[in-house]
């Protein structure tokens, strides 16, 4: 027996069921046959058409004008089967769409990795967790000369355009030539690169830094970036790490102010987006002295334990719902 | 191949002729309720195409066998403007006409097969055909 055999049987016994005693039972059970012939995809004029079947059947001598009427019915009902199976289409398109995305997702994810490279002086920790399948947050760590670079941005906006835009910021600083490594350089030259390219409606804003491990000096500049923290070893306290400066791609001739810092052993620099502040947990927003606490309780530990274990204790605090990218960078000075 | 045969399309009245020879055909090749009423759908569709852009043309009606394959394929020709991007008319919701909402992908999932070659100035000819299962 066929699928179809066995659909044209099961409606012949409904109907019949319904004809000799008009139940609400049996209708219920015509309601959840109807589910069944939209899952083996029948169209209406189908429908229509086993109806006619099914009536033949039970009917042998309906009148002609009976039979004819069905026949006008099915005619009438082709246009609502050419929108079911247009409706169809366009799930299939959406459904390769979405897949197409994950795709995407996936390659961004692997564009996007940064290597975290070994300086004897630092010990480095990141943790970095899209809240979606594409990840708004950026960090970026380049080992040029001697010198550790590194780059945390986040795009003001979701999705695939943020995606591509982040694509854009990785390769317009991958183009840069070292000398224009000094982090409020670097700023004003991709300022310039996402004022020409980007949509006015998409802000990224960055934090650029520099480690020097001969100086031990830390050079930094911000476009509107979540300030990070320092923690001063000597006097066992936490600063903020303020770099004052527009966001990405407002003005053409924005420029940056360049700050520096002197790090000294047992001192650590810490990035973040602002997925980290802005956690959310049943008491509001978590407070900044709430994560230098979290810190400060971890601390005693390596760098990627530390932000490791902040990001474990805040996913747990928002009930393991992210509800925006989350990026912690922690550099310690050991030597 | 069987002699096929044609209508000329020049008017509204024209399309409900082509529909005739299209649904007499497709009894007598043995087509079922349903496909009979797709098979006509379809010529509308493209009969109506021609009409409506074209101003005038033929739509033909062949029973074709591949075989021992049964089939019926409709041909739907014109001198008209030519379709310039084919591939626009093809997707779904680029539909101007208002007939059925669907156009020619609705008519490309009425049938089994479905063929447009079109030149600007030129014309149009599109084949769509019906297997007999």
């Amino acid at each position: 027996m066929t699928a179809k055999d066995a659909l044209t049987e099961r409606y012949q016994d409904l109907l019949s069921i319904y004809l000799k005693a008009k139940t609400e039972t049996t209708l219920y059970k015509g309601q959840q046959f109807s589910r069944k012939l939209l899952e083996q995809q029948i169209s209406p004029e189908d429908l229509v058409s086993l109806h006619i079947q099914v009536m033949d059947e039970l009917f042998p001598n309906m009148s002609d004008e009976m039979r004819d009427s069905f026949d006008f019915l099915l005619e009438a009902m082709i246009g609502y089967g050419f929108a079911y199976r247009e409706h169809q289409s366009l799930r299939d398109k959406q459904q390769q769409l979405e897949s197409e995305i994950e795709v995407a997702a996936s390659m961004q994810q692997t564009l996007l990795l940064s290597d975290v490279p070994q300086f004897d002086e630092l010990d480095i920790g990141v943790v970095s967790v899209p809240a979606k399948k594409m990840n708004g947050d950026y960090y970026n760590f380049v080992k040029s000369g001697n010198s550790l670079s590194i780059a945390v941005a986040d795009i003001i906006g979701k999705g695939i355009p943020a995606a591509l835009c982040m694509s854009m910021i990785k390769y317009a600083m991958d183009s840069l030539p070292d000398e224009q490594m000094k982090p409020h350089l670097l700023l004003e030259n991709l300022n310039r690169v996402v004022e020409q390219n980007v949509h006015s409606n998409m802000f990224i804003t960055m934090f650029h830094g520099v480690y020097e491990p001969e100086s031990h000096k830390f050079f930094y500049a911000g476009a509107g970036h979540e300030p990070g923290f320092i923690y001063n070893a000597k006097e066992d306290s936490f600063f903020d790490l303020i770099a004052k400066g527009l966001v990405l791609g407002v003005s053409r001739t924005t420029t940056y102010h360049p700050y520096e810092k002197e790090i000294q052993i047992g001192d650590m620099v810490i990035l973040l987006s602002d997925g980290v502040t802005e956690c959310r947990t049943s008491k509001g927003f978590i407070e900044r002295d709430e994560i230098v606490s979290l810190i400060r309780k971890y601390m005693h530990l390596p760098a990627q334990q530390i932000v490791e274990n902040v990001f474990q204790e805040l996913d747990r605090l928002q009930e393991f719902e992210l509800r925006d990218d989350f990026t912690l960078i922690i550099l310690k000075r050991l030597v | 191949m069987d002699i096929q045969s044609c209508v000329e399309v020049r008017n509204e009245w024209d399309i409900v002729s082509a529909r005739q020879l299209g649904r007499n055909m497709a009894k007598e090749l043995g087509f079922g309720n349903v496909d009979q009423a797709r098979i006509t759908t379809a010529i509308s569709e493209l009969a109506r195409n021609i009409y409506l852009y074209a101003g005038r043309g033929k739509i033909c009606i062949e029973p074709i066998d591949q075989l021992g394959k049964k089939g019926l394929r409709i041909i739907a020709l014109d001198n008209g403007p030519g379709i310039r991007e084919i591939r626009k008319v093809m997707e779904d919701g680029y539909t101007t006409s208002g007939g059925l909402g669907a156009g020619l992908p609705g008519v490309k999932r009425l049938m089994d097969e479905f063929s447009i070659e079109s030149t600007v100035d030129v014309g149009t000819e599109i084949s769509a055909t019906k297997w007999l299962r």
